[in-house]
């Protein structure tokens, strides 16, 4: 039997707030790896819908999608530090507005 | 009140907490920290829906294995600190935040009206959210997006490999 009476929609505003926090963390800080984290938090959000709506549907697939997810978020994680590392060699710096190598 | 509401506010309102931390603090070794507490929050939350599979890899995975990179990369670098959120509320920041904030109570508006009142998750058999159940699963009808998996995980660890390496020969 499942064990909670609390109703979806807590679940689902719950990670819309979350999603927000992690978006204001990526459109507003200059760190890289800041910016990273906040994208862990808004793939975290996404990842608690999954989970709700899995359990609501009585279906197993969106906990897959969740571990997909999860092995996407590491192979994220591993490129974009490398990348960060990189950076810092050739710049010496992780501030992503310092970075206009691209910009006309 | 049962206990059910009181564990679900108590564990959501942590992880806004530390969400809220993660991305306003001024140095990127708080925000590991705020973020790995924001983690377990999160794991907590998965358990009070049953998921325990999911729970336990989100402490393994991200709590475990994410953080740890994250923190040896901001150790390695040693960075000073930077300016943090409230103090440079410039104009593209705020565009930022108006931006965010607005699809987000576009989304909670929408989430809100989905049913007229509140869903309560129907009481179906938990066998479902087992690792045997996941597994099985996992291995037989979804056993090519599983093998994918693998080889998108090893084209990441030689792409990091070759992006962090001074010289490539």
């Amino acid at each position: 039997m499942l064990m909670t009476n609390i109703p979806l929609e807590f679940y689902l505003v719950l990670s819309a707030i979350l999603f927000v926090i992690g978006a204001v963390g990526v459109l507003t800080r200059r760190n890289a790896i800041i910016i990273f984290m906040s994208i862990e938090i808004m793939l975290n959000s996404v990842n608690l819908t999954f989970v709700s709506f899995s359990i609501y549907f009585g279906d197993t697939l969106g906990q897959l999608f969740v571990f997909f997810v999860m092995a996407i978020a590491a192979a994220e994680a591993a490129i974009g530090l490398a990348i960060v590392l990189a950076l810092y060699r050739l710049k010496q710096t992780v501030f992503v507005d310092e970075v206009n190598l691209l910009k006309w | 009140m049962s206990l059910h509401y009181f564990f679900f506010i108590l564990l959501s309102v942590l992880a806004v907490a530390s969400a809220i931390v993660t991305i306003a603090t001024k140095h990127p070794i708080r925000s590991a920290i705020a973020l790995v507490v924001h983690f377990f929050m999160l794991a907590g939350l998965y358990l009070t829906l049953s998921a325990q599979f999911v729970a336990v890899m989100q402490i393994l995975v991200y709590a475990g294995a994410i953080m740890v990179l994250v923190v040896f990369v901001i150790m390695l670098l040693n960075l000073g600190k930077d300016q943090s959120l409230e103090k440079k509320i410039t104009f593209n920041n705020f565009g930022g935040i108006v931006l965010a904030g607005t699809f987000g109570l576009a989304v909670i508006y929408a989430f809100i009206n989905l049913h007229p009142e509140p869903t309560s998750f129907p009481n179906h058999n938990v066998n479902f959210t087992t690792v045997q159940a996941i597994g099985r699963s996992l291995f037989t009808n979804y056993i090519v997006q599983f093998e994918a998996i693998g080889l998108l995980l090893t084209a990441a660890i030689i792409g990091a490999v070759l992006l962090a390496k001074r010289k490539l020969m």
